[in-house]
């Protein structure tokens, strides 16, 4: 009959199909399989997302270049032109932080309810769940993309050179930050199905972050000496942002020491590392990064468990 | 035959928070504020199905239907034990959950699909059946918003069966849409079946079970108390029920009436097609009571032939032994086995008081050529 030769290919099929399994613990290496796995899924989450936020709005995803514009323009006004800190170019300074402070912060801000947000989708289809915070690091990367491009536009109306010998800096600095905004974004998500008050604290704390990464002043210029003089200058690195955006202000600001264009003074702006030095701290971050994002697999992995009693 | 799915001594326990501080300013104000108890939703039920069959998960509600199958799918993560699946599944667990409003119906598809953990190319493959199974076309562009919940209903189901899965889980589904809709919903999974593609049919609707599955599994209290053929746990199932019952009987009346025993006149069950049976019902009981009593037919199949009553007239138990005629003059039966089960219930039909499932076997004997369940005796000549 018929259905014997139907079943006959599907049961063969099916005896050498990869068994799943479904138990208390996962092992690490078959949570990260799985993640790998499923990132196909990952990519329609980062579009879907992106669609949505955008979707009745006449502007679209211009919206995702104006929000940061006008920051970058209030910033300039109050540092640059009332509070004449004589950086000059302070425009590109400025951009080259806020162009990484804005990835982090979006990912970060957006992935810590998103877990509590979608709880109907989380109770009802199966998928690794931190696939959900991964997303909004996705759409946040893609943001990072379309000012990032902004930016190469206004160094190219600016006629403002990058360091290029520093360039090769980008990538190892970039995947470091997108790594440690992975592991906080997965363990935020997390502690917020037990401890709802995180969405409103992790605010709280990215605005005290902010002001602790040297985006709108030069480190350099303002609290390294002090630092230094305690031997408190590796407090200060400890913030993981700090070391990525002093990197992008590195490659696309170029100089470390200026004259001020108020007083004529000479104004150390960014640390003088040689380009191997750079190199060596941004590897050694991005291993840092890799180790915390695996760090966050475990620490998910355990807090899933009872996230359905919690949603 | 290839297992392909193997559950081994899977247990879930639940916190179940008696006052919830989900904030923070509350937890550390009130550390210790708020038991929390434990329950076991599952207590270590193990099982496997094999390739090609179709398994019916019965059990009233709370016996822990839904939780095995949430874990089955991956959805929950079972406290103690493991789940081995082999091949892809699809869960109709609440159809469209995984749908974002803001999204236009074929956004949706190729989101779902990629949840159920498909390529954006295999579900290029079988969108346009996909489509069509929905009988959506017209609105697949139109954001699901939109859609009403028939169509959000339909679209959600049309991703699920068309993606070719190994597994299909079905979680009392059946019971949405409309009739047409069903019907077309049970014929899918009857070609499912015939495809050779494991099924596992969630549901407290006994007949669906009979009509679907070869084998049931039932569930009492997160214990899995049978596992066998249809009728053998749906027969468990049913004393169960009646045990359940019983305990919430505020008048007491369970247990007090017991069917005991059915003789016939010449003390065989054989009986030939055209001809009648009388049966000769025992019935005790310790008080008084007035109420209907139940008789049903089934094949060994597990279809409802027949299902009547004492139709209006009461019957009467007095305290003591009590005798209830049952008579089915002429069947009309195919040769095969029927089952025969008994029961007492109130006047109003509200409540079983008394169930014996498979109280007697009838053996049914034909000499005719006919096929199926009944003799209908068609003639057919050429004019």
């Amino acid at each position: 009959m018929d259905e014997a030769s139907l079943a006959g290919p599907r049961e063969r099929a099916l005896a050498e199909a990869p068994v799943r399994v479904v138990s208390a613990r996962i092992g690490l290496g078959r949570r990260l399989a799985g993640l790998w796995s499923r990132r196909e899924l990952l990519w329609g989450l980062v579009f879907s997302d992106i669609r949505i936020k955008y979707k009745n709005s006449a502007l679209g995803i211009f919206w995702s270049m104006l929000s940061p514009a006008f920051t970058l323009a209030v910033y300039y006004m109050v540092f640059s032109l009332f509070l004449k800190n004589g950086i000059p170019n302070f425009v590109v300074y400025l951009f080259a932080g806020l162009v990484v402070w804005n990835m982090f912060l979006t990912a970060v801000s957006t992935a810590t309810a998103v877990i509590v947000d979608r709880a109907a989708l989380v109770k009802k289809v199966s998928f690794p769940r931190e696939i959900l915070a991964l997303s909004n690091v996705g759409a946040a990367i893609v943001y990072f993309v379309v000012q990032l491009v902004v930016l190469v536009v206004f160094l190219l109306v600016l006629r403002h050179a990058p360091a290029w010998g520093f360039l090769w800096l980008l990538p190892v600095s970039f995947l470091a930050l997108a790594a440690f905004s992975a592991a906080l974004s997965i363990v935020m998500s997390a502690v917020n199905v037990y401890f709802r008050d995180m969405k409103h604290l992790i605010e709280v704390v990215l605005q005290l972050w902010f002001w602790l990464t040297p985006v709108v002043y030069s480190y350099e210029n303002s609290i390294a000496p002090h630092l230094a003089a305690h031997g408190l200058t590796v407090l200060y690195f400890l913030n993981p942002v700090t070391l990525v955006v002093v990197t992008f202000q590195r490659v696309f600001y170029v100089t470390p020491v200026v004259h001020s264009t108020v007083t004529g003074q000479v104004l150390s702006i960014l640390p003088t590392w040689s380009f191997d030095r750079f190199l060596l701290l941004n590897l050694a971050l991005l291993a840092i990064s890799l180790a915390a994002f695996v760090v966050a697999e475990v620490v998910f992995g355990r807090l899933e468990g009872n996230f359905e009693s919690e949603l | 035959m290839t297992t392909v799915i193997e559950v081994r001594g899977v247990s879930k326990q639940f916190k179940i928070h008696h006052e919830r501080h989900q904030s923070l300013k509350e937890r550390v104000l009130h550390p210790r504020a708020g038991s929390t108890e434990l329950f076991n939703a599952l207590r270590d039920v193990s099982f496997d199905v094999g390739a090609g069959e179709t398994v019916g998960i019965v059990g009233h509600n709370g016996s822990g239907k839904s939780t095995l199958l949430k874990c089955i799918c991956g959805v929950l993560k079972p406290s103690a034990g493991q789940i081995r699946l082999r091949g892809s599944l699809a869960a109709l667990l609440e159809l469209g959950a995984g749908f974002q409003p803001e999204l236009s119906g074929r956004d949706n598809v190729y989101l779902y699909g990629a949840m159920l953990g498909l390529s954006r190319r295999t579900v290029d493959a079988v969108f346009d059946e996909i489509v069509e199974f929905s009988e959506i076309a017209p609105f697949i562009d139109t954001q699901v918003k939109f859609y009403s919940s028939g169509m959000y209903v339909r679209l959600a189901f049309a991703v699920a069966v068309n993606v070719d899965p190994d597994i299909l889980v079905v979680d009392e589904v059946l019971a949405v849409g409309d009739e047409r809709f069903q019907a077309k919903c049970v014929d899918r999974i009857q070609r499912f079946q015939r495809e050779g593609r494991t099924i596992l049919l969630v549901t407290h609707n006994a007949d669906q079970v009979r009509a679907l599955c070869d084998r049931a599994i039932v569930l009492d209290g997160g214990d899995l108390v049978a596992d066998g053929p249809t009728n053998e746990s749906l027969r468990v199932f049913r004393e169960r029920l009646l045990d359940e019952a019983a305990e919430h009987d505020p008048e007491r009346l369970l247990g007090t009436i017991q069917i005991e025993s059915v003789t016939t006149p010449s003390g065989s069950f054989e009986v030939r097609n055209g001809a009648g049976i009388h049966l000769d019902v025992m019935v005790t009981s310790q008080a008084a009571f007035s109420g209907n009593f139940v008789v049903e037919v089934f094949t060994r199949a597990g279809l409802l032939v027949s299902r009547s009553d004492a139709q209006g007239a009461p019957i009467n138990l007095a305290p003591g032994t009590n005798r209830v005629a049952v008579d089915l003059p002429a069947l009309p039966l195919l040769d095969g086995v029927y089952d025969v089960n008994l029961g007492v219930v109130d006047a109003l039909g509200h409540t079983v008081v008394a169930w014996r499932e498979g109280a007697a076997s009838l053996q049914v004997i034909y000499d005719g050529r006919e096929g199926g369940i009944v003799a209908l005796g068609a003639a057919v000549t050429q004019l």
